[in-house]
């Protein structure tokens, strides 16, 4: 299947990956974001995937409740929310929200599997994978069967407390483990904005210094710190009505309050960029 | 399988409350602390099962982190997290040799390990035991399950957050207690509002309600809303005893009366 797979992902260009020790920190909502960031250049393919089969949060995320996906003769095709950006998630293939996705590792492994090698993304110039949270089956999986078709980094989520952090480090380790480049940490929900006085505050307090002491400490990047926005979490995304979309396009103040998600962005595509010129230099050297 | 049919270490354990959530980080193990410490505090000796194998919460909200299981002929002794013997803990944080080691398992293996956690611990006497899980519906889930089974667990709390996603995840946990049998003892809301401390206008952080609705939705009981407390975070992150050191927290009362709730509908022991 790896071979298969490597040769299915030649006409994907990035690809990276999401990840968190710790759930609830905002994986899918970054994701999210992500993928609504870079598919605003509308000559920018994205893809993406969510592979978190318990729980898919991507559908509602996205406002794509209730969509099927459909088989075409080259697989099954995303759903598509722009021309150029398409997702694909195991809610897609249940029949009500209710139902529960009872897996077991080789089941769960399976539908991987098949969401890599069956799905026709097309040419595409980031491939992003929303990951379960853990280090286990999923996470195994996704970066064995992407070791031929090489993954650009994986970036990692957290929130501030140190319960998050501890977390943070175990996923980590799981990338030196893996020999998964790390693109960096990307610090959420750090302090709150109140959307009555505009002021900010602490929620989860960094006891330990937060991702920026332990960034330093384990010598990896921090790529951005997000503060808790009750109107990203509860308006622009999470009610799927509203679609991330439009926190890159509302102005101004919402856009004042996107620049920090908007140089995180800029953070990753440098870092494939990079990625993609290295492995340049090394084919023609 | 002579440990899992015979009550063995067991034996001595009244109750056992799983608590379950669909998505991962809404608070299961603040919940499953701050209810142990809160029976604790009704004079209950309480045991904590952190089954959670990727990341072990338990431990260092009950500042037990670096603390090594030991070795009895019965099985490992639980960690004690109080000089009072009140609540005792086992987590796979205990078995690791650094705190930042990834347990990087497949699934057998986290099924071998819980099944170990459930036969081959020596809780002794305890009148709760509370299952933390990780989030989700698989492999750990289904293996505490059977492996509970036999000592008819009183039933789950689950717990959830307000936001729609989250929910939509707690609905797929209820149908995971519906087809296994447990009984869902009830749902708790947890980080349902934010007081500013600015301004003090409250502010419904991942919008509001959906526990309640869902309970009432899914024809279960509704236990309470837990609200955003920087209080119960920090004494989290530094191992405090919320339950006795902050009386007057906005989430005090709330996690007194859902510990209340439990009380109650512990059936009493025929003596």
């Amino acid at each position: 299947a790896i071979e298969e797979i490597k040769e299915k992902m030649k006409t994907v260009k990035h690809k990276i990956l999401v990840l968190s020790g710790k759930g609830g920190v905002g994986k899918s909502t970054f994701s999210a974001h992500l993928a609504h960031g870079l598919a605003e250049d509308e000559n920018t393919q994205v893809a993406l995937l969510d592979i978190d089969i318990c729980g898919p949060s991507i559908p509602k995320i996205m406002g794509l409740e209730g969509e099927q996906v459909h088989q075409s003769g080259s697989g099954w095709s995303p759903v598509y929310v722009e021309d150029n950006l398409g997702v694909m998630s195991v809610g897609f293939l249940l029949s009500s929200p209710d139902d529960a996705v009872i897996w077991r590792g080789p089941k769960k492994n399976g539908m991987i599997k098949q969401f890599l090698r069956d799905v026709d993304w097309g040419e595409v110039d980031y491939l992003i994978v929303d990951t379960p949270p853990g280090t286990s089956d999923e996470h195994l999986s996704v970066v064995q069967y992407l070791t031929a078709a090489r993954i650009d980094g994986a970036v990692l989520i957290t929130t501030p407390q140190e319960v998050s952090l501890q977390d943070v480090r175990k996923e980590i380790n799981f990338c030196y483990k893996v020999k998964l480049p790390i693109i960096g940490v990307v610090e959420n929900m750090s302090g709150f904005i109140c959307p009555n006085c505009k002021k900010e505050s602490q929620i989860f307090p960094p006891t330990t210094g937060g991702a920026a002491a332990m960034c330093q400490d384990m010598n990896v990047p921090l790529l951005g710190r997000v503060p808790l926005d009750p109107h990203i979490g509860s308006r622009s995304c999470l009610h799927g009505h509203y679609s991330c979309h439009s926190l890159f396009k509302e102005k101004p103040e919402t856009g004042r309050r996107a620049a920090r998600w908007l140089s995180v962005h800029k953070g990753i595509q440098e870092f494939c960029n990079l990625h993609q010129s290295k492995e340049e230099n090394l084919m023609s050297s | 399988s002579m440990f899992i049919t015979e009550p063995g270490n067991l034996a001595g354990v009244q109750h056992i409350i799983l608590v379950l959530s669909g998505k991962g980080g809404v608070g299961k193990s603040t919940i499953s602390a701050e209810l142990a410490l809160a029976l604790r505090h009704t004079g209950k000796k309480v045991g904590i099962l952190d089954v959670d194998l990727c990341g072990p919460s338990i431990p260092r909200m009950l500042r037990a982190q670096g603390k090594a299981v030991h070795q009895c002929d019965s099985g490992w002794v639980p960690v004690f997290v109080d000089q009072e013997q009140s609540i005792s803990l086992m987590s796979v944080g205990f078995l690791l040799q650094k705190p930042d080691d990834a347990l990087v398992w497949r699934g057998p293996k986290k099924n071998a390990l819980i099944k170990q956690f459930v036969s081959d611990v020596a809780w002794g006497q305890l009148d709760y035991l509370v299952v933390d899980t990780p989030p989700g519906t698989s492999d750990e889930h289904m293996a505490t399950v059977e492996a509970l089974r036999p000592y008819r667990p009183l039933g789950a709390l689950v717990v959830t957050t307000p936001q729609a996603v989250s929910v939509g995840d707690v609905r797929r946990e209820l149908t995971f207690c519906r087809k296994t049998g447990l009984q869902v003892m009830g749902v708790v809301e947890n980080m349902s509002g934010f007081t500013c401390p600015h301004c003090a206008e409250c502010t419904s952080v991942f919008s509001r309600g959906g526990g309640e609705e869902l309970a009432r939705h899914a024809g279960v009981p509704f236990l309470g809303s837990v609200p955003l407390d920087p209080e119960l975070a920090r004494s989290l992150e530094e191992g405090r005893d919320f339950m006795r050191e902050f009386p007057k927290s906005p989430a005090f009362p709330v996690l007194t009366s859902i510990a209340q709730k439990i009380l109650d509908a512990t059936p009493t022991q025929p003596s």
